[in-house]
This record gives C-alpha cells, sequence and structure tokens, in this order.
C-alpha cells in the first residue's frame, strides 16, 4: 500500500476556540476513511487546513510525500487533492459546465476552450456514473444533481484524493445510495477518500477505517470492520447515546387545521388540497422525499404565505392576515429547514439572532429600545441550556458549526414557549448526541401540550417522534395512520404514493 | 409634427448621439466591470472627473492626446485601487467608500486644476481630438458620417465592447471574473485568488472611468471645468443594471439615452412656451421608465456588494 496523504501534528486555534489539536491522520490509496465526530468537533476545520482554505498554527500536510505549502488552496489541487464542501461552493447563476472549468485554464489564455472541457467532463461523468447536463443553470439544479456538480468539479481537477465534507446531509435515502455506491467504485479505481458524516449506518457501509474526533482530538481508530455503530456512537460523544422514548400522547383540542389548502409553489413544489388537523399534545409527522411541497407547506404554516385557496385555521381562527408577525402572535414557532438562509443572518451576532424573531415582545425592547442586558441574557441561557458549542453572545453566527446554530435556533424557538411548533428537518446535519437532544425537546414540547408538525425525509426520525404519521406525495397528503402502524415498508408504499393501505387502516381508526 | 421629424431625420443629431454615448459607454463599462467580481464603484463620478482633469492637464502642459488618456486610465486605475483596498482588503461599506471616493477625487480635481491654472476666469482651452472619417466607411451615404465619422476615442470604446463581451464569456479570466461576481468561495476553492482578482478589475474598471471623464475634455469639449461629469457617472450605474450586467447591452443602453439627450437638445430649440428644464429632465425620465422595465428582468451578480474574507466561513 502507499500512502497518499498524510496529516502531521496538525493544530488550529480560533481565538478562544481549539477547533484542532495534534490532529495526525493518513490515507491509503485506494482507501475509504470515514471521519466522525460531534458538531463542532473540528471536522470541516480539519478538512479545510488539508485543502489549503485554512492554515494550521502547528502542523504539516504531505500529499505523495510532498509536504504542502500551507493556505494555498492551488497547491492542494495540483497535488490532486479534491474537496466537496459542506456548503456547495458554486456559483449558482452559471452553467454547470463553467463552474466545472473555472481557474481550471492559465488564466491569460485568449480563448477557453469549452469543447475539449465539454468533453472532458462528459467523459467523466460518464466513467463515474454522474449524470449532468453541462449547460444547465446551477440554479436550477436539485441539491442531489449540485452534489455531483461539485464531485466532477474535483474529478476535473485530477483528484486522486477527494474528501467530502457531508455529502448526504442533503441528500435523499436513494441519493445517498447511489452516492455511495459510486464512491466505492472510484476506490475501486484508485481514488483514496475521506468521508465526514453524521449517519452511522453509512459509515458503517461505506467506509473501511473511521477516525472518531472529539472537541478537535482525534480519540479513536477502528477499522470498520472490527467495530459497530454503538462503539462509534460512544466514542464520538463520549458516553452511551439514546434515544429518548416517546411516551403515549393526550391530544387535546385542535389548534391548527388545514381545510383544502392550495398553494402555487414559491420557488418549490406547490400544495394542491391539503387538509390535516394537529391537536394539543401531539405530535403529526409529515414524511416524504424533498421537493414534494414540504417547503411550501412549512412556508404556509410559519406565515411566509397565504393559501390560494382553502382556509388554515389556527386555534379555530383564520389569522387576520397570512404573514410572519401574526404567526409568531398567534403562538406558532418554527424550526426553518434551510438554517443558513431562513434560520440565522450570517453576520449577525448571536444575541441578535437570538431574539430578533421576538424584538418586539415587551421581554426584549421597550418604548422602540432595545432591551439588551435581558436580550443578552436570555441568549446566554440558551448557549447554556442548549448546550450550544462555540458561541459566544456577541460572536458572529457564521462562526458556528452547522449543528451548533440549529441548537440555538431550536433554543430560540422553544424558550417562547410556542403552542404549535413546526419543526422542517430539525436534525439534518446534527451528530447522534445532538439529534437525541433534539428529539428529547421536541417530545418535551409536546409533552407540555403543544402541537408540533414534525416534516421529515428520516423514517426513524418520523416514526420516533410522531403519534401520526401523513406522506406528502406531490403536494398532497396521504391519509394519517397511527405511529404503532408505522414500518418502513408502509412508509415506502405511502411516500410512493400508494394510499390504499393507510385509507383502510385510517378507516379502522375511525370505526373505532 | 412635421418639427419631430426634422430632428430625427437630421445627420446632425445622429452624429450627435455617438458622440454623447461615447463618456456613458466608457464609464458603464468600467462599472460593469467592478460589478461583476461583486464591488459596487460609487466612486465613479469623481473618478470620471478626475480623469478629465488629469487627461486635460497633461495635454495643456503639452503632452499628446493620447498621453492624456493614458494619464487619465492611470489616475481612475489608482483612485480603483483606493476603492479596492478599503472595500475588498478591509471590507468595508462599497456605498460610503465609494462616496467618499466621489466627493475626494472631485474636490481634489479642481484643486490640482487651481494650482496648474490660479487665475484665469475663462478656462484655458487645448486642441481636442478631431473627428477621424474611417478611409471608404465614411463614404457611405448616411450611414458614414454617423458612424464613421467619430473622434478615435469613440472608436476605441465601441472596440472595447466587443472585447469585454468577449473577455467575460469566452476567456477563461472572465469566466474566473463572473465567478468571483457570484461566488468568491467557489473562485478561492478552485485555487483562484478572489481578493486579487477583485482589486485587478475594480483597478481596470475604474481606468476605464478615467478615460469616460478625459473623453469630455479632450473630445467632446476642449477645456475642464470642476462641474462637467454633471451626474453622467450616476447614469452609468443605473445603465449597468438596465444592461443586465452584459456589454451589449449596456453599449444600447448608453445609446439610447444619449439620443433621449441630443433629442431634448434640439426640441428646447425649436419648441417655444415650454420651460427648458422640462426637456432636460427628459432624458432622466425616460432612462428611469427604461430602468424599471428592465430591472425585473436582472439577475444580479449573487455576491455584490458581499465582501470576502479568507479563512472564515
Ligand atoms: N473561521 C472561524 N472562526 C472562528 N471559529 C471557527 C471558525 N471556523 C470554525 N470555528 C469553530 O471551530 C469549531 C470547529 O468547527 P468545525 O466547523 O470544524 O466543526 P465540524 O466538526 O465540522 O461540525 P459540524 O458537524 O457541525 O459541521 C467550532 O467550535 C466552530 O465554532
Ligand atoms: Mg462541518
Amino acid at each position: 500500500m502507499t500512502r497518499v496523504l498524510e496529516l502531521d501534528h496538525i493544530t488550529k486555534r480560533f481565538g478562544a476556540v481549539t477547533a484542532n489539536e495534534d490532529v495526525s491522520l493518513h490515507l491509503e490509496k485506494g482507501e475509504i476513511v470515514a471521519l466522525l465526530g460531534e458538531n463542532g468537533a473540528g471536522k470541516t476545520t480539519l478538512m479545510s487546513i488539508l485543502f489549503g482554505h485554512y492554515t494550521a498554527d502547528e502542523g504539516s500536510v504531505r500529499v505523495k510525500g510532498q509536504a504542502l505549502p500551507p493556505g494555498k488552496s492551488r497547491a492542494a489541487i495540483r497535488a490532486g487533492v479534491g474537496m466537496v464542501h459542506q456548503h456547495f461552493a458554486l456559483a449558482p447563476n452559471l452553467t454547470v459546465l463553467e463552474n466545472v472549468m473555472t481557474g481550471t485554464e492559465s488564466l491569460w489564455k485568449l480563448r477557453s476552450d469549452r469543447a475539449a472541457g465539454r468533453a472532458k467532463l462528459m467523459e467523466l461523468s460518464q466513467r463515474f456514473g454522474l449524470k449532468v447536463d453541462p449547460e444547465a443553470r446551477v440554479a436550477d439544479l436539485s441539491v442531489g444533481e449540485c452534489q455531483r456538480v461539485e464531485i466532477l468539479k474535483a474529478l476535473y481537477n485530477d483528484a486522486e484524493v477527494l474528501i467530502l465534507d457531508e455529502p448526504t446531509a442533503v441528500l435523499t435515502a436513494q441519493e445517498a445510495e447511489s452516492l455511495f455506491a459510486t464512491l466505492r467504485e472510484m476506490a475501486a479505481k484508485g481514488l483514496s477518500l475521506i468521508f465526514i458524516s453524521h449517519k452511522l449506518h453509512e459509515v458503517m457501509s461505506a467506509s473501511d477505517r473511521v477516525v472518531v474526533l472529539r472537541r478537535g482530538r482525534v480519540v479513536a481508530e477502528r477499522e470498520t470492520a472490527e467495530t459497530s455503530k454503538e462503539e462509534l456512537a460512544e466514542l464520538m460523544v463520549g458516553r452511551a447515546v439514546q434515544r429518548p422514548e416517546r411516551l403515549p400522547a393526550r391530544p387535546g383540542a385542535v389548534l391548527l387545521e388545514a381545510v383544502d389548502v392550495s398553494l402555487g409553489g414559491k420557488g418549490a413544489a406547490s400544495l394542491r388540497g391539503v387538509s390535516f388537523r394537529l391537536h394539543a399534545g401531539e405530535t403529526l409527522g409529515i414524511i416524504g422525499v424533498s421537493g414534494n411541497g414540504q417547503t411550501t407547506l412549512a412556508g404556509l404554516v410559519s406565515g411566509l404565505y397565504a393559501p390560494d385557496a382553502g382556509a388554515l385555521l389556527i386555534k379555530g381562527h383564520a389569522p387576520a392576515r397570512y404573514d410572519v408577525p401574526h404567526a409568531i402572535a398567534a403562538g406558532i414557532g418554527r424550526i426553518p429547514e434551510d438554517r443558513n438562509a431562513e434560520g440565522t443572518i450570517g453576520d449577525m451576532s448571536t444575541w441578535e439572532n437570538a431574539v430578533l424573531e421576538r424584538i418586539w415582545a415587551p421581554e426584549f425592547s421597550s418604548g422602540g429600545m432595545v432591551r439588551r442586558a435581558a436580550a443578552r441574557a436570555a441568549t446566554e441561557a440558551i448557549i447554556r441550556d442548549y448546550d450550544v458549542r462555540g458561541a459566544s453572545v456577541d460572536g458572529r453566527i457564521r462562526l458556528l458549526s452547522g449543528g451548533n446554530m440549529q441548537k440555538l435556533i431550536l433554543g430560540r424557538v422553544l424558550t417562547a414557549g410556542p403552542d404549535i411548533l413546526i419543526a422542517a428537518q430539525p436534525s439534518r446535519g446534527l451528530d447522534e448526541g445532538a439529534i437525541a437532544g433534539v428529539h428529547e425537546r421536541l417530545l418535551e414540547a409536546r409533552g407540555r401540550g403543544a402541537g408540533v408538525l414534525l416534516i421529515s425525509e428520516d423514517l426513524d426520525e418520523v416514526i420516533g417522534l410522531s403519534d401520526r404519521i401523513r406522506a406528502i406525495v406531490g403536494g398532497r397528503l396521504s391519509p394519517a395512520i397511527p405511529a404503532e402502524r408505522a414500518d418502513a415498508q408502509l412508509l415506502g408504499l405511502m411516500m410512493a404514493g400508494d394510499w390504499t393501505a393507510a385509507e383502510r387502516i385510517e378507516a379502522e381508526g375511525e370505526a373505532k | 409634427m412635421s418639427v419631430l421629424l426634422d430632428i430625427l431625420g437630421s445627420v446632425g443629431m445622429w452624429e450627435a448621439v455617438l458622440r454623447i454615448a461615447t463618456p456613458l459607454i466608457f464609464g458603464t463599462l468600467g462599472v460593469l466591470l467592478c460589478e461583476r467580481v461583486g464591488v459596487l464603484n460609487l466612486g465613479i463620478e469623481g473618478i470620471m472627473t478626475f480623469g478629465a482633469m488629469v487627461g486635460w492637464l497633461t495635454v495643456y502642459s503639452g503632452g499628446d492626446l493620447w498621453l492624456g488618456m493614458l494619464a487619465a486610465a492611470l489616475g481612475g486605475a489608482v483612485f480603483g485601487l483606493l476603492h479596492a483596498v478599503l472595500t475588498v482588503v478591509f471590507g468595508l461599506s462599497q456605498h460610503v467608500t465609494g462616496l467618499g471616493i466621489t466627493l475626494f477625487a472631485s474636490s481634489f480635481s479642481y484643486y490640482v486644476f487651481r494650482l496648474a491654472v490660479p487665475t484665469s476666469s475663462s478656462p484655458p482651452t487645448v486642441e481636442p481630438f478631431r473627428a477621424y472619417p474611417v478611409p471608404g466607411l465614411s463614404e457611405i451615404p448616411v450611414l458614414g458620417p454617423i458612424l464613421f465619422t467619430q473622434t478615435a476615442p469613440t472608436y476605441l470604446a465601441l472596440a472595447l465592447v466587443a472585447v469585454l463581451a468577449y473577455g467575460l464569456y469566452r476567456t477563461p479570466l472572465g469566466l474566473a471574473m463572473r465567478m468571483t461576481g457570484e461566488n468568491p468561495h467557489a473562485v478561492d476553492a478552485q485555487g483562484i485568488d478572489p481578493i486579487r482578482l477583485r482589486i485587478g478589475t475594480i483597478m481596470a474598471g475604474s481606468a476605464l472611468m478615467g478615460m469616460g471623464g478625459a473623453f469630455l475634455t479632450l473630445a467632446a469639449f476642449n477645456s475642464f471645468f470642476p462641474t462637467m461629469v454633471q451626474g453622467r457617472g450616476w447614469i452609468c450605474v443605473a445603465l449597468v443594471v438596465f444592461a443586465l450586467w452584459r456589454p451589449g447591452r449596456a453599449l444600447l443602453g448608453a445609446l439610447l439615452f444619449a439620443f433621449f439627450d441630443a433629442f431634448q437638445l434640439r426640441l428646447q430649440t425649436v419648441v417655444d412656451g415650454v420651460p427648458y428644464q422640462l426637456f432636460l429632465m427628459l432624458p432622466y425620465v425616460l432612462s428611469i421608465l427604461a430602468l424599471i422595465a428592465m430591472a425585473r428582468r436582472a439577475r444580479v451578480p449573487q455576491a455584490l456588494m458581499q465582501p470576502y474574507r479568507r479563512g472564515e466561513r
């Protein structure tokens, strides 16, 4: 075996935060290594150092025995390192081919050789089974397709070492499966890969070796064949993790009711005649492959859009106006699907982000002036109670790791004590420990009588948290089935649009 | 009615259109370049003034006319560098920096002008660019006098439109520039330094603005006075939106505005009883209407006005 990559005693600090401490890691040719660790453990930072995006405070990176100059992505690319970033590094208004070709030719060439570029792209796309349309505008692609473009971009640069930072966080289960099939094929062809994931089943099925980071340090290294999900979860968090149990629900009055709502898609799939009821003290799970109207549904309930037809009743009344302030005033809390775009404002501080949604509440402002002391105290409480790591009250929120940002949003919503909670993909990108934490909080909210509308693609999450489950397919909702009757097969049928079994189960429930 | 037809039918009117459009073409291309890499450059009004002054001063002190254009370009580039350092390197507000540069460059131009020409009530003149009839082509009836009997800088401006259109869409450098305006992180991830690219492009764009200013003193008129740019810079900023950030459309926009301007000038002289200020407003009002019509389709560079800091997520 030849060693293609070596990271030697890497240390990286951001002010008071030590993101990596004395981390060493190596990669053999044709090997797939999984990098595992809690949110904020320093995985992205480590990979960014390897790729020359950050400069390490100490330590060195060697590719095929040659030391890489620190802080130079160009050198890393030349040495054959390719990176697929956690947040895609793509330009939405440019075409796929343009995104792939940028920076691959000498800048001073008088003519860009698009024909050759396209030929090379198509050849790679064929060889690795990554289908793309070179002339499509990136903004028109689905996340799965963007992911493919990112990988092709790295391959186009003749990468021999490919790094994927949470490649499956935004993919559907099928997309993820086909991605891993591709990655294994790549490894068989001699590429070496490092991928980051929070999903243990992916790690177990796709990797040869696992490296676990905790609080910036390597705490364990295992051959995948010689470890188990349980051991990895424990190594990662430092304790055994268990997802919380759901106690039987005690449903109360109807809090939220949609009556035959239709809504044209706002850049997302539309809703076509959606009806459902959400009771106090219960969780209604909406499962579905993304792109079937979930985003629109979440937007509708949080007051972003008004229905084109039908009505949305909150505690029996139609709101005076369908907008966000009215929704918040009516007691609706939301955990948005895209935390960077809709959940936070990256360049504002943690405390501003924590209170902005309720800045007009008397707690946080009076007479048009912000009550900073109260706002900061509330933020400190959230950081403490929800274990938001790496956050300071005045620090910009952009600097938080994805998982910790999510914890802050969760804290912000739940401390307001909403009657109706809408949680869209609440554990996307979170580690096992954090997911358990989020689930516990969602169950707690339900326990004190809130109605929770859970929108998720994750079967285990939906079955584990919901009392009743509906599938969303092409903007329509399936009949509701009780969680006790749900299993992967039935939910799979429902998500595929076959509702006969679900209808029977719903009818049974009503007959009783 | 026949008055209008008379105006529209006169060769002089159409010839003026291209002349009036020239500084706008330079300026619009300059703003377009800066915005394509994601930086708003409101320094244009001042940079044009400075270009006008430096160009004029160079020729007044005995330099060649082209040396004057070159000096204006260099002067523009220097102010561009200042803007780039403040907005790109230090990440300061692009609005505030740009307006600051406009104020500074305008006053500084007047200051230098007064140093060079301390006393004199009527501004001293230079010998400006003469119309250069392109051999052969200028003989074509109607089109010849309109298109091919212009001054050399006008031909240069037209050529630049083609060069930029080609450069932005057909060369690796142009692609990298467009990508920088869309997502500097993506450029960085491909191993190109978006900061250096931004600085260089802003300097080039500002050089064009400087040349646009110099056209005023070295071709359109023959002397310098401090208020001569008269909002042309701001028009260029608006024209870039109208142009949807494309060089070809920028030319179209500049011509359209120049057409309205030339038209109202002639209307003023033939229509009585209407305050001339109303005619002066005409091109601006029509530009605003055109802008509204176009802006809805605008595909703004996604990273416009977003500073990029390395080593940050
Ligand atoms: N540019 C930066 N400035 C300040 N702090 C930073 C910066 N980048 C990362 N950090 C901090 O370093 C720590 C490690 O972050 P990193 O993004 O590497 O975590 P991660 O393991 O990738 O987490 P996740 O699974 O949530 O993506 C976090 O506490 C984060 O807040
Ligand atoms: Mg990360």
